[in-house]
């Protein structure tokens, strides 16, 4: 017979699950704190000048000052756009080249071996040439960033549209459904898992060189360039500052991506809990 | 219809393409619309392509770039490897460290390049740190999920025939790990060969691959650019297919971890 336990108070199994909250948010700024220390410590030693190695309140101000001018937003908000613009493009070629690929064999002996000659070159690669072909700017960022999102897009639509089961097309055209109601009822459903992961593969390439293209392609806004034009004045705070938000930009892209990511992987696999 | 001559007709089909493809982008550059020095025709990037590698200038320079590879992936698997399995097996390490990759991971790693100038002036330092940073990444990641993702009832097996924390290490952990390690061995090289030409195009030193291709804008040079970029293509598909598909077969196709991939 197990033991009664009275039923603990509603107030008291709030408060105790907000404690749990405030410890594991303890325990993750607990390795931040350390690393923030040991900068703080560094920087005061007088080890290194203050300009190249500014300590952390110096970084907070540069990034309260820009941000406070608008100037940051005005910075971020074009690198945004930039990767929206290019992803989008990438987006719409990418899924529409990967489902024709997939579905006729004729257009995948044509496509593929073009796709699989261009994607093992790193995207960065191909950014002086764009850069002679489309001048600097905005298009050439935009058309790299949608150039190298594009290549896992295609790959995992491809792959998503050869893995849906044969059993289910031929069944379902057993049962009458035309070529229409074939690819929206059954091909595009079993391929979007693998459609998804391409996008976010495509959207995270796409993010990690865009930086990069913003520092050789001269455009006057954008994150890469804040921090690449903040090298001309040591001014090693506002390059910081910009790769905190980054980071924030980041985080947030990576977020999305990596909880679909497991959850089509590891745990639909059920290798992992 | 056989297999085999499905087969044939793909490969026919594959070579047609790029003999279309090449022939339009022939086309293109003779129909003197565009200027020839920002569009050479092939026979003048296959010239440039055999200049550079007689004299030796090319060869050069893809060995910079491999050796800030290997130096830049070396460093990370030394650190990402250990670090990452330790996250696996302990932990307080593992409530350490995941927080603050985390915080890094989505950093890309040229957004460090030009603080790095700052820190350590032009050349392969910053390079190699570069690549390291791209690389570490994937390497710990894939090895902290790798240990976590060891079956416990081999642990627990191994443990009850007797074997002691090295036996255990070495004889089931590591092992069972090992799909993830080289997986993130792979995307660590795969990350790093993308860093290291992007590091270069902007710390610009005065070798390697990614220099050779950004120095040649300057001077409207668009087929030594494509004969570098050719050059990359072929160091890239090599890598990835002969290193990769020989350290699989050796080690966990051959183990019946993982299926050989037939193609």
């Amino acid at each position: 017979m197990p033991e009664l336990v009275p039923a603990a108070p509603r107030a008291s199994i709030t408060a105790e699950r907000a404690k749990g909250r405030l410890r594991g948010a303890a325990r993750t700024a607990f390795p931040f704190l350390v690393v923030g220390a040991a900068w703080e410590a560094v920087a005061h030693a007088g080890l290194f000048p203050p300009r190249l190695f500014p300590p952390l309140e110096a970084v907070g101000a540069a990034l309260a000052r820009l941000a406070a001018s608008g100037i940051l937003l005005h910075h971020a908000a074009e690198t945004v756009l930039r990767l929206a613009a290019g992803f989008a493009l990438a987006a719409l070629v990418g899924v529409v080249l990967g489902i024709v690929m997939g579905r006729s064999r004729r257009a995948e002996d044509i496509a593929l071996p073009l796709v699989s000659i261009g994607a093992p070159i790193p995207g960065l690669a191909y950014a002086p040439l764009f850069l002679l072909w489309f001048g600097t700017g905005n298009l050439t960022t935009v058309l790299l960033v949608a150039f190298v999102s594009a290549f896992p897009i295609v790959f995992n639509t491809w792959t998503g549209v050869k893995a849906v089961k044969n059993v289910w097309v031929r069944s379902a055209q057993a049962m009458g459904a035309d070529q229409a109601r074939l690819f929206r009822l059954v091909i595009l459903p079993g391929a979007l898992p693998y459609i998804l992961t391409g996008l976010r593969l495509g959207l995270a390439q796409g993010w990690r060189i865009l930086v990069g293209v913003e520092m050789l392609a001269a455009v006057p806004w954008g994150l890469g360039w804040l921090i690449f034009g903040a090298r001309e004045f040591l001014a090693t705070d506002v390059m910081l500052a910009g790769i905190a938000v980054i980071a924030v930009i980041g985080l947030a892209l990576e977020k999305l991506v990596f909880r679909r990511l497991e959850e089509f992987t590891v745990v639909r696999w059920g290798m992992m809990t | 219809m056989s297999a085999k001559s499905e087969r044939t007709r793909s490969l026919t089909r594959a070579a047609a393409t790029l003999l279309v493809a090449a022939a339009a982008y022939e086309a293109t550059a003779r129909s003197g619309y565009f200027p020839p020095a920002l569009l050479p025709t092939l026979p003048a990037i296959a010239r440039a392509l055999v200049a550079t590698m007689l004299d030796g200038s090319m060869p050069l320079h893809a060995l910079h770039t491999l050796y800030r590879v290997a130096a830049g992936l070396a460093l990370a698997v030394a650190v990402g490897l250990p670090l990452g399995i330790l996250m696996g097996r302990a932990a307080p390490v593992e409530g350490f460290v995941l927080p603050l990759a985390s915080a890094l991971m989505p950093i890309p790693s040229l957004a460090w390049v030009p603080v790095f100038i700052l820190w350590f002036g032009l050349g392969d330092t910053v390079s190699i740190l570069i690549v390291f940073y791209a690389a570490l990444f994937p390497m710990l990641l894939n090895a902290w999920s790798g240990v976590r993702a060891v079956n416990p009832l081999w642990l627990r097996a191994a443990a009850a025939m007797g074997a002691d924390e090295r036996a255990l290490f070495w004889k089931v952990i590591v092992p069972g790990a090992s799909p993830f390690i080289i997986a993130g061995l792979r995307q660590a090289l795969l990350r790093a060969f993308i860093a290291v030409i992007g590091a270069e195009m902007i710390a610009a030193s005065d070798w390697g691959l990614g220099w050779v291709i950004f120095a040649a804008k300057e001077f409207l040079n668009a087929d030594v650019m494509l004969a570098a970029l050719i050059v990359i293509g072929g160091i890239g598909f090599a890598l990835e297919r002969l290193a990769f598909g020989a350290l699989e077969r050796a080690t966990v196709v051959r183990w019946g971890m993982v299926q050989a991939v037939k193609d």
